[in-house]
C-alpha cells in the first residue's frame, strides 16, 4: 500500500496516493474540473487549458499534467481561472458548428455541457473557418470536422487502444485538423469502424452513421414484414439512455417498446450465438483433434477481422471460419422465415440492434448477401433505438416487459454472456471441453477469461490434453498477442479477440460515456443474466438444435451449415502499398486490377505477370473495362500478400510456386489460368 | 507491354533509392524527420506513394507521416520545378516591397498564388516567412545561392540566366 498523502483543494484535504495526476486526485475530491482532450485511459495530451487551477506558489498550472504533491494548496475556480477557461470555450465554439438541435450529439456533447456549465452566453469572434464537407462515406461513421475541436482524444484512442492510427492531426495553426492520410475518405483508409473515436469524442465530430430513417420508412411500409434481433450487449447499456444505472437488463421492456414501434417480431441475437458457438467451437473441436491450423482466432467482432485483413494477411487461414450470430442470424431468418411468417423474401427486413458502428460495416459487405439483397438489412446502434424509443413519447421505465419471440427468442446463457471480453471463450469452452471430455460439464464458469485485464490466459486440462487459451480486447493488446506469438513466446490454441475494451458492452453504439467502471458493470449484467438463465451451454438450446435438424443439415459443420453460417475473409494487403496506374479504361463500370510488385526484390516476377496480364486484356479487347494498377509492397515477407486482386477475387502469391522467372514458365502456372479465368468472370459480371 | 515493363521498372528503382535511405537510417521511426528530408533532397517532394511506403517500412501509420509532412513547410507534397526560387516576405523584406519582386516573377513565369511552378517543372516560386537575413532585405534564394537587396529586375534577370545556361547545355 502507498503512502496516504494529502493536498488542500479550496480550503479541504483531499488524500491521494498513487493517481497519475492533479486532475485525478481533485475529481476523486469530488469537483468536477471540465476537461476536453482528458480521458483517463488515454495519454495526456495537454492541449484544451479547461483543466487550470491555481497553485498556491506556483501560480496557474494544468492539472492534466501536473503531478500531484504532498503539501499542495489549490483553488480550483477564482475569476482569472473563470475567464481564461471561458475565453478558451468561446474561442472554440467561434469556430464551431453550432447547429446544436440537429446534432447527434446534442445534449450529451461535452462542448456544450461546458459552455453552459462556465456560462458562456455570447460569442464575441466571428467565424473564419470555411464550413467543409462532412465525409459520409463509411458506412459506420460520419466525420463532421466542423465541429471538431482538436482535442485529439479520436487520435489517441485509434493509436493507443486500437494500434491503427487511421487519423491523425495533419497541418499546423489555423489549417490543424484531424484527418485519415492524405484527407482522403475514412472508407478508402485503415479505419476498421469500431467506432472507439466516436466514442471518446467530447462533441459530435465523429459519430456513429445514423440509419433511424430507413428504419422507419421499412416500419412503415406496409409490404413490408420487419423483424429485429437484439445483440447481447444492447440489452444492459440501452437503460442508461432512460436513466437507468448501467448493466440493469432492460431486455423484456425493450421487446415490448420494439412491439409498439412496429417490429413484427422481436428475437434474440444471443440464439445465434448460441448457434455460433455450435458451429465455432465445433471447428475448434476439429483442428485441435485433426492437426488443423492453430491457434484459431475468434471471428464474431467485424473490427478484427478488418483488422487482420488488412494487417496479418497470412493469418487468415487461423480465423475461425464460423460468421458473426449478426451475420448468422440473418442468414437463417432469411432463408427459414419467409416461410414461416407467409411473406416473401424480398418483403421480409431484419433489423439489427447492436452496439456496434462496426456491424453496419459488416452487414453491407456483399458476402453477407444474396441475390443483391442483404441478409441484415440495416442495423441500428444502442443509441438510435434508444431516440426511437424517445421520439414515440414512452417512457421505457412504465413499459410491461415481454419475451422475445420464439424461436429464434430463445438462448441459454452462453449466448447472453457474448457481449462482455471473454464472453465467446467461456461459452466455447462450455460446448468444447464437454464435447471433448464426453462427459457432462459440471462447472460452466470459466473465471479466468472474465474481468477487464488486458490479457487473459489460461491453461485447461481437457481429457488429459492441454488447452491453452487467450483473450484479448483492444486491438493494440491483439498486436501484441500476434507478435508474442510470431516471435514464439506465446502459443495458444484458441484466441478470442474483440476490437472494443471490455468487449461489445462498450462498442461505439453504446450510450456515451463509457468508463471504466461503467464497463463493469455491464459486464457484470450479462454475467447475472447467465446466471438467471435456465440453461447456461449452447449445446443445450433445444431450438437451435432443431434448427439444424429442419434447415442446417441436421448437425454443426454439415455441408448446409458452412454454405449458410460461414464465410471466407478478404486479404486487403495492397491497402497500404505504392501504385501506378498502368491502365485506364473509359467505360462507366470497370473491373479494378492490381498487380503486387515487390520492391525488395530486384527482379520481381510480378513485373512480367503485369506485362502478360496487360497484354492478355489488349488481347482479348478489354481495354476499355479495365482500370489496371501496380502495387509496390514494402512488405518483408512474402507470406500472405495478394499477387494479383482482380475485383473482389485475389490469387495470393503463395498460390505461385517459387522460381518463376520466364514469361513461358508463368503462362504455364495453373495460377496463371486462374488470373485469366478470374478477369473473364470479372468482365462478364460487368454486363 | 515494353511500356509498363519501363513505367514499373522505374517505380522499382525509385523505391530501391527510398529503400537504401531507410537502410541508412536503420529503418528507425525515431528517424522520420531525417528520412522524410533525405527523400525529398532526392525527389524535390513528397509524392504519396512514397509517404505510404516510407510509413509502412517504419510500421508508423500512414496518417502519422501525412501529419509531419504537412506540419512542416519545409515538406513539399506537390512535385516542384528543377530551379527553387524563395523569396523572404518576414517583416523586413516585406516592408523593402518584397511583393513587387513576387509579382515580377509570377508575369514572368506565368504564375500565381494557386499556382506556384512551371508546367514545364523549370521553376518553382515559394514565399517563406524569414531567412534570417534581414539585414540584406529583400531577400531571394535561388535553389542554394542567396541575393540581398534583390530588385524585381534582377529577379527576371536571375529566370533568363537560368533559361540561357539550360539552352547552352541543350
Amino acid at each position: 500500500m502507498s503512502e496516504v498523502k494529502k493536498i488542500t483543494v479550496n480550503g479541504r484535504e483531499v488524500s491521494f496516493t498513487d493517481e497519475r495526476n492533479l486532475l485525478e486526485v481533485i475529481r476523486k475530491g469530488g469537483i468536477e474540473i471540465p476537461t476536453f482532450c482528458y480521458h483517463s485511459e488515454l495519454s495526456i495530451y495537454g492541449a484544451c487549458r479547461l483543466c487550470l487551477v491555481q497553485v498556491e506558489g506556483k501560480g496557474i498550472m494544468a492539472t492534466c499534467s501536473t503531478r500531484p504533491e504532498s503539501g499542495m494548496v489549490i483553488q480550483t475556480d477564482t475569476r482569472e481561472i473563470r475567464e481564461m477557461r471561458k475565453i478558451s470555450v468561446e474561442l472554440l465554439l467561434a469556430n464551431h458548428n453550432r447547429e446544436c438541435p440537429t446534432c447527434v450529439r446534442s445534449s450529451n456533447c461535452a462542448l456544450q455541457d461546458i459552455a453552459r456549465r462556465l456560462g458562456v452566453e455570447t460569442i464575441r469572434f466571428k467565424q473564419m473557418e470555411k464550413m467543409v464537407d462532412i465525409d459520409h462515406s463509411s458506412p459506420s461513421l460520419d466525420r463532421d470536422p466542423n465541429k471538431c475541436v482538436l482535442c485529439g482524444d479520436c487520435v489517441r484512442v485509434c493509436s493507443e487502444i486500437q494500434g491503427i492510427g487511421a487519423i491523425d492531426f495533419a497541418g499546423r495553426g489555423a489549417n490543424a485538423k484531424v484527418a485519415p492520410a492524405f484527407d482522403q475518405n475514412l472508407a478508402d483508409v485503415e479505419c476498421v469502424n469500431c467506432g472507439q473515436c466516436a466514442a471518446v469524442c467530447p462533441t459530435g465530430a465523429i459519430t456513429p452513421r445514423q440509419d433511424r430513417a430507413r428504419a422507419w420508412e421499412a416500419l412503415y411500409d406496409p409490404r413490408k414484414t420487419v423483424v429485429v434481433q437484439v445483440a447481447p450487449a444492447v440489452r444492459v447499456a440501452l437503460g442508461e439512455y432512460f436513466g437507468y444505472d448501467p448493466g440493469v437488463n432492460v431486455a423484456g421492456k425493450l421487446v415490448t417498446a420494439l412491439k409498439t414501434m412496429g417490429f413484427k417480431y422481436v428475437y434474440d441475437t444471443s440464439f445465434a450465438a448460441d448457434m455460433t458457438i455450435f458451429e465455432e467451437a465445433t471447428e475448434f473441436i476439429d483442428r485441435f483433434s485433426n492437426g488443423g491450423v492453430l491457434p484459431m482466432f475468434t471471428s464474431c467482432c467485424p473490427a478484427w477481422i478488418k483488422y487482420a485483413e488488412i494487417y496479418y494477411p497470412e493469418m487468415i487461414p487461423n480465423l475461425s471460419s464460423c460468421r458473426s450470430p449478426q451475420a448468422m442470424f440473418g442468414s437463417v431468418a432469411k432463408k427459414i422465415l419467409p416461410e414461416a411468417l407467409g411473406c416473401k423474401r424480398e418483403d421480409l427486413v431484419v433489423v439489427s440492434i447492436m452496439p456496434c458502428t462496426a456491424k453496419k460495416y459488416e452487414a453491407q459487405l456483399s458476402k453477407f448477401s444474396t441475390n443483391g439483397q442483404p441478409d441484415v438489412d440495416i442495423v441500428l446502434t444502442t443509441v438510435e433505438v434508444g431516440r426511437m424509443i424517445n421520439s414515440l413519447g414512452i417512457h421505457l421505465s412504465e413499459l410491461e416487459p415481454e419475451a422475445f419471440d420464439m424461436p429464434m427468442g430463445f438462448a441459454t446463457g452462453a449466448g447472453v454472456i457474448f457481449g462482455a471480453s471473454g464472453g465467446v471463450m467461456e461459452a466455447a469452452l462450455r460446448y468444447a471441453v464437454e464435447k471433448i471430455e464426453n462427459k457432462e460439464l459440471e462447472n460452466v464458469d470459466f473465471k479466468a477469461v472474465r474481468g477487464m485485464d488486458c490479457l487473459k490466459e489460461a491453461v485447461l486440462n481437457v481429457a488429459g490434453q492441454e488447452v491453452r487459451i487467450a483473450v484479448v480486447h483492444g486491438l493494440a493488446n491483439a498486436k501484441k498477442l500476434i507478435q508474442d506469438i510470431r516471435d514464439g513466446k506465446s502459443n495458444y490454441h484458441f484466441v478470442e479477440v474483440m476490437a472494443c475494451p471490455g468487449g461489445c458492452i462498450s462498442g461505439a453504439g453504446q450510450p456515451i460515456p463509457v468508463e471504466k467502471d461503467v464497463r463493469k458493470l455491464r459486464a457484470q449484467g450479462l454475467y447475472n443474466s447467465d446466471k438467471g438463465q435456465q440453461l447456461q451451454k449452447s449445446q443445450d438450446n433445444h431450438l437451435v438444435t432443431k434448427c439444424y435438424e429442419q434447415h442446417l443439415g441436421g448437425t454443426p459443420g454439415s455441408h448446409e451449415a458452412h454454405h449458410r453460417l460461414h464465410t471466407a475473409y478478404q486479404n486487403r494487403s495492397q491497402l497500404f502499398d505504392a501504385k501506378i496506374p498502368v491502365m485506364r479504361g473509359t467505360a462507366a463500370k470497370r473491373l479494378p486490377i492490381t498487380v503486387t510488385i515487390c520492391a525488395n526484390q530486384e527482379n520481381c516476377p510480378g513485373q512480367l505477370l503485369l506485362g502478360m496480364i496487360s497484354k492478355y486484356v489488349k488481347d482479348k479487347n478489354y481495354t476499355d473495362l479495365i482500370d489496371l494498377d501496380a502495387a509496390f509492397s514494402s512488405r518483408s515477407e512474402m507470406d500472405g500478400t495478394v499477387c494479383v486482386s482482380i475485383g473482389d477475387r485475389i490469387v495470393e502469391r503463395a498460390d505461385f510456386t517459387n522460381a518463376v522467372n520466364t514469361e513461358e514458365q508463368l503462362r504455364n502456372q495453373k495460377s496463371f489460368e486462374s488470373v485469366k479465368g478470374s478477369i473473364d468472370k470479372g468482365i462478364q459480371s460487368l454486363k | 507491354m515494353q511500356e509498363t515493363m519501363e513505367k514499373t521498372k522505374a517505380m522499382v528503382q525509385h523505391l530501391a533509392a527510398v529503400n537504401r535511405i531507410l537502410e541508412k537510417n536503420n529503418h528507425d521511426p525515431a528517424r522520420l524527420i531525417p528520412i522524410l528530408q533525405q527523400v525529398q533532397d532526392v525527389y524535390k517532394y513528397l509524392s504519396k506513394d512514397v509517404i505510404s511506403y516510407v510509413a509502412n517500412s517504419l510500421d508508423v501509420p500512414v496518417a502519422r507521416v501525412y501529419g509531419v509532412a504537412t506540419f512542416y513547410a519545409h515538406f513539399s507534397l506537390n512535385p516542384k520545378g528543377k530551379h527553387i526560387f524563395r523569396l523572404c516576405d518576414g517583416t523586413a523584406c516585406h516592408v523593402k516591397k518584397s511583393h513587387g519582386i513576387l509579382h515580377a516573377l509570377y508575369e514572368k513565369l506565368k504564375l500565381n498564388d494557386d499556382k506556384r511552378t512551371t508546367d514545364d517543372m523549370m521553376f518553382t516560386v515559394e514565399l517563406v516567412s524569414c531567412l534570417g537575413a534581414c539585414g540584406l532585405a529583400p531577400v531571394v534564394v535561388v535553389d542554394e545561392a542567396v541575393y540581398g537587396q534583390a530588385t524585381p529586375a534582377q529577379a527576371v534577370k536571375l529566370v533568363d540566366d537560368i533559361l540561357a545556361a539550360a539552352n547552352v547545355e541543350e
